[in-house]
């Protein structure tokens, strides 16, 4: 039937697909986007017309206070800077070590470069939920921190610091195996070039290679600022300090102590996305970037 | 000749040096780990005083642990509604947006927002959403006449809750993932298949499917390990409730391990669930293999 309507009138049979394709795609987005929408009007709106029936779309007047009592209830300030670190920290050493790594494994020659990478890799497997439980106990046994005396024992470690969230995830597997995918797509010569003229390995690694990967440090950097910023059970196993939380844990004990208070909820929720969504309105496209790469490299 | 030897040695010590600071997280945060999950699911570690050998005693207790075996049940059920529906809704939107099109890169990125937000927010968010008297779902079915469930207090509808949140969070990316599969097939196969009459049906049968597969399996590797480790979600949303129909194994062992100190126990739960993962994704493997015979 529709091959005989679009081969008498072909341009009618392609407007028709064409309307088709918006109806469906906006109807789709809409369901998607719908969420968001509804959390920031309801974090804008008096309380009454928060619970009304039915439902009333439009605030009647717009209001910041559901804002200034999340913050005033919790200290989400001090959560969000706590975040925020945690975040960075995560980005840093992660962009530092596994562009080191990855470059080690990409450019250099050295006996055991592929048993040690496939050693790296075969792990990624291993689900996070086993070492859940020996991790925390290496880190409360750490020796010399936190009152550990040499045999790991007098103290509580790296519990309730901030390293113990740092540490673990300083050089993450994915940003070596990343890194060292990016750099192996650079040419060899320039260090070969480089060598003739007397630089060192790590001078040539940091003035050359380095500043080659600019794209692949945003996509690395941004994956793992959402990584960090996002995570939540780690955290709550290992900060037991409250002047210690995260944004998340923040936000979890806030919706959990305060159940009806969905105007402060819906604010304190929408905080924590913000960072995300400001890093993805300017870095769009190398979002994007990332998750193809794990798409078609994976 | 010696000076390159030279040279080359040089080249690995640095190597070594590059790698070292990797190596030695490696060694303390993952190595070490593992084998010590081994060794503690054969004592009754519980932090404060003992670590005595036990033998099996932890793998003969799970085995009448009723609730263990819940949790189990419930993450399979989970799972086995979760990764399908995932993999058909990503791929359904992806086949989508995939043409250019004006406008088109505003759908996508409306589509890829969700995944943008933490586990904790977008529960937080769907809390509201799924309230039974205020909620918008609820309030969306009045409109129909419906009176909606309450849908995170039902045993019945608590998971499906969880499933939709999930859901939501996850079409985005796997979307992008199919987009950037969809981008690698060559359209001369589409061009003598039309040729040769196929239509639109047969093209995906024959060949946007089978040309996915690498993409699929990829999706639906990473999906499967996810859901099996359910924890977030669930714990916002109902705190494994109502009557435990939402508690997962991660859950399970979080708060043995955490909160009643059993880490023995908990470790040995913990490798479990390790082995459940692993199956599963031996049969996604073997699956998406057999899918290659046939076709």
């Amino acid at each position: 039937m529709k091959l005989s309507v679009s081969s008498i009138h072909p341009g009618y049979g392609r407007a028709l697909r064409t309307a088709v394709f918006y109806i469906v795609a906006f109807c789709v987005s809409m369901a998607m986007f719908l969420p968001f929408l509804w959390s920031v009007l309801t974090s804008l709106k008096p309380d009454d017309e928060i619970f009304a029936f039915p439902i009333r779309w439009l605030p009647s007047r717009i209001t910041f206070e559901h804002y200034s009592a999340a913050f005033s209830t919790v200290p989400f300030l001090r959560y969000f800077g706590n975040s925020f670190f945690l975040a960075v920290m995560g980005v840093l050493t992660n962009l530092f070590f596994g562009s080191l790594s990855g470059y080690a494994f990409a450019k250099l020659n050295f006996k055991l470069n592929k048993p040690i990478f496939r050693v790296l890799l075969a792990a990624m497997m291993i689900p996070g939920v086993v070492t859940m439980i020996p991790s925390f106990y290496v880190l409360m046994h750490l020796p010399f921190f936190g009152g550990n005396d040499w045999s790991g024992s007098g103290g509580h470690g790296l519990i309730n610091s901030f390293l113990a969230i740092i540490l673990p995830g300083a050089s993450g597997t994915f940003a070596v195996f990343f890194m060292r995918q990016f750099f192996l797509t650079l040419p060899s010569d320039m260090m070969e070039m480089a060598r003739i003229e007397g630089a060192g390995e790590f001078r040539i690694f940091l003035r050359i290679y380095l500043p080659l990967t600019k794209p692949a440090l945003a996509t690395l950097g941004i994956f793992t600022f959402q990584a960090g910023w996002n995570s939540f059970l780690w955290p709550m196993i290992v900060l037991n300090d409250p002047l210690k939380h995260t944004i998340q844990m923040g936000l979890q004990a806030f919706s959990y102590n305060h159940q009806t208070d969905f105007g402060p909820m819906m604010a304190g929720a929408l905080v924590a996305i913000l960072p995300i969504l400001i890093l993805f309105v300017l870095l769009q496209r190398y979002f994007v970037q990332g998750i193809a790469f794990s798409g078609v490299k994976g | 000749m010696l000076r390159s030897r030279k040279l080359n040695g040089h080249q690995a010590r640095m190597a070594y040096l590059f790698i070292s600071p990797t190596i030695l997280l490696f060694a303390v945060f993952t190595v070490i780990p593992v084998f010590m999950a081994f060794y503690l699911s054969f004592t009754n570690y519980d932090v404060l005083s003992r670590m005595d050998w036990i033998g099996l005693a932890n793998y003969r207790k799970l085995i009448n642990d009723d609730l263990l075996w819940q949790t189990f049940r419930n993450v399979l059920y989970y799972t086995v509604i979760f990764v399908p529906l995932n993999i058909l809704t990503s791929l359904l939107v992806a086949l989508l947006l995939n043409k250019a099109r004006m406008g088109v890169k505003v759908f996508r990125t409306l589509n890829y927002l969700p995944t943008l937000t933490s586990a904790v927010a977008a529960a937080t968010v769907w809390l509201w959403i799924l309230h039974p008297e205020f909620g918008l779902l609820n309030g969306f079915l009045g409109y129909f006449g419906i009176t909606g469930p309450a849908w995170l207090s039902q045993t019945d509808t608590a998971m499906a809750s969880v499933i939709m949140v999930t859901l939501w969070q996850a079409i985005g990316s796997n979307m992008v993932i199919y987009l950037a599969g969809l981008q690698g097939v060559p359209d001369y196969l589409y061009e003598s298949a039309k040729l040769d009459g196929a239509n639109a049906l047969q093209r995906f049968r024959f060949i946007t499917w089978p040309q996915l597969r690498p993409t699929t399996f990829l999706v639906s590797t990473m999906s499967i390990i996810g859901a099996l480790q359910l924890f977030d979600q669930a714990f916002v949303l109902t705190q494994g409730g109502p009557a435990n129909a939402t508690k997962t194994p991660v859950y399970l062992i979080y708060q043995q391990g955490f909160n009643q100190l059993q880490m023995g126990y908990a470790s040995s739960q913990a490798f479990v669930l390790a082995l459940a993962i692993l199956i599963f994704s031996l049969v996604n493997m073997k699956l998406s293999k057999a899918e290659e015979s046939i076709v």
